[in-house]
């Protein structure tokens, strides 16, 4: 090899490193911080405790309802995104002719590039006030319009990663089907919708956890007030938005209050390493079964 | 016309069955391509037809014209009229559901659904409303039993379709269709993705299923043309060239194209 083939080989592998590089040092400063945050916090309070007050005279550490904050938005944002989404994956990928499909496909990626603080102002000043009319005792934050616009917001990806997930499905199970007499709705749901469940698995559990991320909508929507409370019409607090409260705040760097946040960061970061991981597995099995 | 009124010959012998299937003036197009020409042909109830050519002359074309598996073709345009039953089935008024629960097909490849062996054989019943367990049970083993798969099957029938050898899934599949009881049976190269022995037993069992069915099976394999079928038909370039009873293609064919094909001169 020349001299300079050499050199672009090694600038090409810097580049690729450097973002190796970067979530290993984000992961070791996260448990850094972490440890010791834990030398003063024990970690069973951590979990059971019911109440999160690390900025009060009176100090609780229990992440409990910042994670139940989390999950009720997320639940929420699901509940809206799936089932709208696997639709809208099977319109494209099965009824839609072509020339309508190469339009509402890109319209519908407009939906992932507007940004996420637009969709907060728009959970905070319209639909929050909409809702009002109907939900009496509605908070002006709450847990429900932030997931409902999450939820609009996750659309366009379950909706590509399903329709991607159909389409792989071979064109002879669709000819089967419809050769049995099957209309394109038996065919969609009983044969299209079983052979691509991993890949649907797939999108639902990429969508969890980029609902759990998302931090802008609901740190403008949700409130900032740790809850522990299942019920979606009132303030919640999540990990991300208080990440955010205090990162915004006047907390001094290296205070146990500024180290809480590297604690909470650790367990959102856990649980979506977790699902990514997850969602790998299962999509190397899925590819396994079709070649 | 005078090329194909001398391509069309009836088959006095058989008169005594009735018409199953007829094409006649049949002309296919997608878009500028002309596949099919000008297709006259009769197939009679409870017989099996090979419909031989090299690739690409029409063949499967023709085949898919008797369940409508052409419509999903974009550019897919017939001209002339395709009759099961005395009954056009290109008018507007039929149910293309119910045609193909008439008219069953197996393809090329063996495609069950990856579901388990019973769910595959059920199919057919669950997308018609039939749910009750008894009566699923006993249609599926019928089936089955038609499709000489029941003996190798029956302990495990709750396993996975996928798990069957290639020659046990295109037996499920012949199965499949079995279970909704059509009249007629299109195969398309059944038996081409198949090892020898299991390919027998496929020719084995079409020739039992001929005293319930009128099948139609394409082939590329001379042999098992004139083994299985009563009457072949050989398509050239979009062109019915020569249609007789199969022995009389094989032993003394009219047309100088049929026999350098078959002699295997070409194609």
């Amino acid at each position: 090899m020349k001299i300079h083939e050499k050199i672009i080989v090694l600038f090409l592998w810097m580049c690729s490193s450097i973002t190796v590089l970067t979530t290993a040092l984000i992961i070791w400063i996260l448990v850094k911080e972490s440890v010791a945050f834990f030398e003063h916090v024990s970690i069973i309070d951590f979990l059971t405790d019911l109440e999160w007050t690390p900025l009060f005279s009176a100090k609780k550490y229990g992440i409990l309802p910042l994670l139940t904050g989390t999950l009720l938005c997320t639940l929420i944002s699901i509940f809206v995104a799936l089932p709208i989404g696997i639709s809208i994956a099977f319109y494209l990928s099965e009824y839609a002719p072509d020339r309508l499909r190469s339009i509402l496909k890109p319209t519908l990626e407009i939906l992932a590039a507007i940004p996420t603080v637009v969709y907060g102002f728009f959970a905070l000043t319209v639909v929050t006030p909409f809702l009002k009319d109907f939900i009496p005792g509605l908070n002006t934050f709450n847990a429900f319009s932030a997931g409902l616009v999450m939820g609009i917001m996750i659309i366009p990806m379950i909706s590509s990663l399903c329709e991607d997930a159909i389409r792989a499905v071979p064109d002879s199970l669709r000819q089967a089907s419809y050769s049995m007499g099957s209309t394109v709705f038996q065919t969609s749901f009983k044969v299209l919708l079983p052979a691509a469940s991993s890949g649907i698995i797939v999108s639902i559990i990429l969508a969890v956890s980029r609902a759990l991320g998302e931090t802008m909508i609901v740190s403008i929507a949700a409130g900032q007030q740790p809850n522990l409370t299942l019920n979606p019409f009132e303030t919640v607090e999540t990990i991300t938005s208080y990440i955010v409260q205090v990162s915004m705040g006047d907390v001094p760097q290296g205070s146990i209050e500024f180290q809480t946040i590297f604690a909470a960061g650790l367990t959102l970061f856990i649980f979506t390493f977790f699902l990514n991981n997850l969602s790998h597995l299962i999509r190397r099995k899925y590819q396994e079964k079709y070649e | 016309m005078s090329q194909n009124e001398s391509s069309i010959s009836f088959d006095f012998t058989d008169r005594a069955k009735k018409v199953k299937l007829e094409a006649i003036g049949a002309h296919v197009y997608y878009d500028d391509n002309h596949v099919l020409k000008d297709i006259n042909m009769i197939v009679r109830e409870n017989t099996i037809t090979a419909l031989i050519g090299p690739s690409g002359c029409g063949k499967s074309t023709f085949l898919r014209l008797f369940n409508r598996m052409n419509d999903y073709i974009d550019s897919f345009q017939l001209s002339g009229q395709v009759l099961i039953d005395s009954q056009d089935i290109y008018e507007r008024n039929v149910n293309v559901e119910n045609l193909r629960k008439n008219v069953g097909m197996v393809f090329q490849k063996p495609n069950p659904f990856p579901k388990s062996i019973f769910e595959n054989v059920a199919f057919g019943m669950r997308i018609r409303g039939i749910s009750k367990k008894t009566e699923l049970e006993g249609i599926v083993e019928d089936a089955l039993k038609n499709a000489v798969l029941w003996d190798e099957v029956k302990d495990r029938l709750q396993k996975p379709a996928l798990s069957l050898s290639g020659g046990q899934q295109q037996r499920l599949c012949i199965a499949r269709v079995l279970a909704v009881k059509p009249t007629v049976l299109l195969m398309d190269e059944p038996a081409s993705a198949l090892d020898p022995i299991a390919t027998a037993k496929i020719e084995e069992l079409i020739n039992v299923l001929k005293e319930q069915y009128t099948i139609l099976i394409v082939t590329h394999n001379m042999q098992q043309a004139s083994r299985i079928s009563d009457k072949t038909a050989f398509f050239y370039q979009g062109q019915l060239i020569e249609y007789e009873a199969t022995r009389d293609i094989f032993i003394n064919p009219r047309k100088d194209l049929t026999e350098r094909y078959i002699t295997g001169r070409f194609g």
